[in-house]
């Protein structure tokens, strides 16, 4: 394990195309944000889940999603800046770090490590997390900008299903298409543009194409090696399918990906150079000591496979998303009201999905890291551990810290317990003579 | 006088406190065939399942008197107590008489519960009541509609009762008394607080969740004359309103705390038993008034969004109406959604002038040394500054 390992790896034509483009359109991501907040154009605040980004894109409206400059102070070393300066306004050090550094930023200046960051002219929140709700409100009561919640209803419990024919999803499909054609209502009042059509057409059907290429991705990563890493490279993905979700330099992107996954699979170029273990996350990345964090489990040879950040965050575009062009608001309210089901719910009630993953990725163990930021994400992770090792058989790993509170980051502990978790695994394979 | 009104707080007390759920294995005796409909923090619509003949519980906390043995094997640590007590609860066999559970996603750490208890109680209906979350949306009422009778389509199956327009109008009545009861106790404590204490006041009106409303309602209509009969004298103390009580509960030695500083006019413990504000409409649908009755005509929490009622303007007219002098604005640990109000609230009240003390407590706080510190120094500050 401690032996230096010579990496001898093939010329690939697609290496490092994606790290590229990822890094071009970030950038200009957050040049557009503060041309615009210079120009005083409305921009709305979104988030990852439910950012109904196609209503947005159909009248140009600018999109900040403060939960990804959030994480970016964390990876920049910056984020206790604005958590203090939030805990100075009042604010708890109990409640979402993110919503703190946003706090922070917003009490600062708005100088965010990478840009301008813009004051909101409008809000999309939606219950797929509360707290994006009494975000939204903070906002509202600074700014005075209009916040639109979108309301989805989830999964319901104890033998649920979302029979697309029964009288339960008509109903819910009717309350939340009300609510999109009330977005719609409002986009066009503060971009002071006209609802067109077809450009929403247009905006979904790019939608579909990456849903498809997203899928498509994650399927690489059945591959073994398993080409890229869901944690470092897997979160790049999904903060470009977030940032530019129907637009068609996202679908660009995702071609750019899959093309450079291909190659790798075809020349049995894994994200490590020799994977021993195959492993799911569960739960969130810790951005205060991201490389620290990854590198407690590759100087055991684990990869992260998979990921369910990867699927809740994404925006339901993992589930084969697929809007009807023909009828494009009903379809909208269709498609994000049945894939926010595994996606906002999927989180709760995930433990058939993670046994299902493990099967289908050939998983050695699952990490479940806690946060503390995040209850929607954390809160009923140990049971879930522990129904996947006694219903499944899939070895799990329980551990907390934060998305960007580094003084939740206890490193002596976590390597300790990361390590005796993969001492387990090692026996287990002795033991069973693999 | 004093002897009849001690009993009825004792037998309210018995019911909220005892862990053993007393009242409700009175009622399964007394109803061989019933079932009981347990339902977490904060509202639910209680009149559905009375109509068909179930008890509803509602599902709280417990103080220190329930020992936490294996719920935090499941929740993770940062989240609030009420989660973990009410989880024991069930683990620890003491609610076996459940049929049915409703939680509703009121914040992001209960929306997790749902799934827990369905991994350890497979056999146990659990379901989810989706309360709107665009509560001013014009499309709100009817897809509320909807999920109430989603609901109701779930308990007639379990229970094998129709849930009729004539059984639910009966169960609207009943509530509407209930809550009519309760608004007259609430009167008493803005009108003559000396006449009940904060901790008797408490316990008359928790119970309502706790035992068969028909037993509350017997009990509080004989309780609330012999409150207003009392001659007590009112004391030279601050009168405060108390915001933080709207799902996990403060234990009752720390509502003692603030019973012996101040008079506690107004607060928002449990506000889910008062969350419709006016007697639910006894013409027409009874469902549709029902969900009408919850989107126009409630109370306000930190955990519904509904921006015709901008919480700190809530507050405030809760601290007009009781004619109180200060506030107390608490949260539980950890408790995401109080804890984030907490500040908007600090800057309206000070806006306003309202002198205010921001606190945090705990359902299984064993020491109240430093609570009592902090709401005397508070109290005595004010009385100081009023002279």
């Amino acid at each position: 394990m401690e032996t230096q390992k010579v990496a001898i790896r093939p010329a690939l034509s697609q290496a490092g195309n994606t790290r590229t483009a990822s890094r071009a359109l970030m950038d200009n991501w957050w040049k557009q944000l503060g041309e615009a907040d210079a120009a005083a154009q409305p921009v709305a605040n979104t988030f990852v889940m439910g950012s109904l980004a196609e209503v947005l894109n159909t009248f140009d409206i600018p999109m900040s999603f403060p939960e990804i400059a959030a994480l970016q102070t964390a990876v920049k070393g910056k984020a206790m800046d604005y958590l203090l300066a939030a805990e100075d306004l009042g604010y708890s050090p109990d409640i979402c770090g993110y919503v703190k550094v946003d706090i922070g930023l917003h009490a600062t200046g708005r100088d965010h490590p990478l840009g301008k960051y813009p004051k909101p002219g409008m809000v999309v929140a939606s219950n797929m997390c509360n707290t994006y709700i009494k975000w939204a409100e903070v906002w509202e009561r600074q700014y005075g900008c209009p916040v639109f919640v979108l309301d989805l209803p989830g999964w319901r419990g104890t033998g649920f299903e979302y029979d697309s024919s029964s009288e339960t999803f008509r109903n819910d499909v009717k309350y939340v298409e009300g609510q999109i054609r009330d977005l719609i209502s409002l986009s066009a009042e503060v971009s002071g543009k006209k609802f067109d059509i077809d450009k929403l057409r247009e905006i979904l059907g790019n939608v579909n194409r990456m849903s498809e290429l997203y899928q498509s991705i994650l399927a690489m990563n059945k591959n073994k090696p398993a080409p890229f890493n869901a944690l470092t490279e897997g979160i790049n993905y999904m903060g470009i399918a977030n940032i530019l979700r129907g637009l068609p330099e996202g679908v660009e992107f995702m071609e750019t990906v899959l093309a450079e996954l291909e190659e790798r699979v075809a020349h049995g170029v894994g994200a490590l150079t020799d994977e021993r273990y195959r492993l799911l996350l569960v739960g969130t990345a810790c951005y205060t000591n991201f490389r620290d964090f990854v590198g407690m489990f590759e100087r055991w040879d684990g990869v992260f496979v998979a990921s369910e950040y990867m699927s809740y965050a994404g925006g339901g575009i993992d589930r084969g998303l697929h809007y009807d062009l023909s009828r494009p608001i009903e379809s909208l309210a269709e498609q994000i009201l049945i894939t926010s089901q595994p996606s906002m719910s999927g989180i709760f009630f995930s433990h058939e999905w993670q046994a299902k993953m493990a099967e289908e990725y050939d998983v050695d163990g699952i990490c479940y890291h806690g946060v503390k930021s995040c209850r929607t994400t954390a809160a009923g992770l140990p049971d879930a551990r522990e129904w996947l090792l006694n219903n499944a058989g899939v070895p799990g790993l329980f551990i907390q810290s934060d998305l960007v509170d580094s003084r939740l980051w206890a490193e002596a502990q976590m390597r300790n317990r990361i390590d005796a978790f993969f001492e387990s695994l090692q026996s287990r394979r002795v033991q069973s003579g693999v | 006088m004093e002897e009849e009104l001690n009993e009825i707080i004792e037998e309210c007390r018995t019911a909220v406190e005892d862990p053993e759920y007393p009242a409700v294995h009175q009622w399964l005796e007394e109803n061989s065939n019933g079932k009981v409909l347990g339902h977490f923090q904060v509202y639910f619509p209680e009149e559905i399942a009375h109509a068909a003949g179930m008890l509803p519980l509602k599902m709280k906390g417990f103080d220190s008197s329930v020992q936490i043995r294996e719920a935090d094997a499941h929740i993770a640590a940062f989240v609030c107590s009420i989660l973990r007590t009410s989880l024991e609860q069930a683990l620890s066999g003491r609610i076996d008489f459940l049929s049915m559970y409703v939680t509703h996603p009121i914040c992001d750490a209960a929306r997790h519960l749902n799934g827990v208890w369905t991994r350890q109680f497979p056999e146990l209906s659990c379901q989810i009541l989706y309360l709107p979350q665009n509560a001013a949306s014009p499309h709100a009422p009817a897809y509320l509609l909807a999920e109430y009778r989603r609901i109701a389509g779930i308990i007639e199956e379990i229970t094998g009762t129709s849930i009729t327009d004539e059984s639910l109008l009966a169960s609207i009545e009943l509530f509407n008394e209930n809550r009519r009861l309760l608004r007259e106790l609430y009167q008493i404590r803005r009108e003559t607080p000396e006449q009940i204490g904060l901790t008797d006041s408490y316990l008359l009106m928790a119970a309502a969740g706790a035992m068969p409303r028909e037993r509350h309602n017997e009990l509080l209509g004989r309780a609330l004359p012999l409150i207003r009969a009392r001659d007590n004298h009112p004391q030279d103390k601050l009168r405060i309103v108390f915001e933080g009580g709207y799902c996990e509960q403060p234990p009752i030695e720390m509502l003692s705390v603030l019973q012996d500083v101040a008079y506690v006019v107004d607060d928002d413990f449990m506000i889910g038993l008062r969350w419709l504000t006016e007697d639910v409409p006894t013409s027409g649908d009874p469902m549709r008034n029902l969900a009408v009755a919850y989107l126009e005509t409630s109370d306000y929490s930190p955990v519904q969004r509904d921006p015709r009622k901008p919480k700190e303007d809530m507050l405030l007219k809760r601290i007009h109406q009781s004619k109180a002098e200060a506030a107390i604005v608490a949260a539980p640990k950890m408790c995401e959604p109080g804890l984030e109000e907490q500040v908007a609230y600090d800057n309206a009240l000070t806006a306003a002038g309202i002198p205010h003390l921001i606190m945090e407590f705990e359902e299984k706080t064993t020491n109240f040394e430093q609570a009592r510190m902090e709401i005397e120094t508070f109290a005595e500050s004010l009385l100081f500054e009023f002279v």
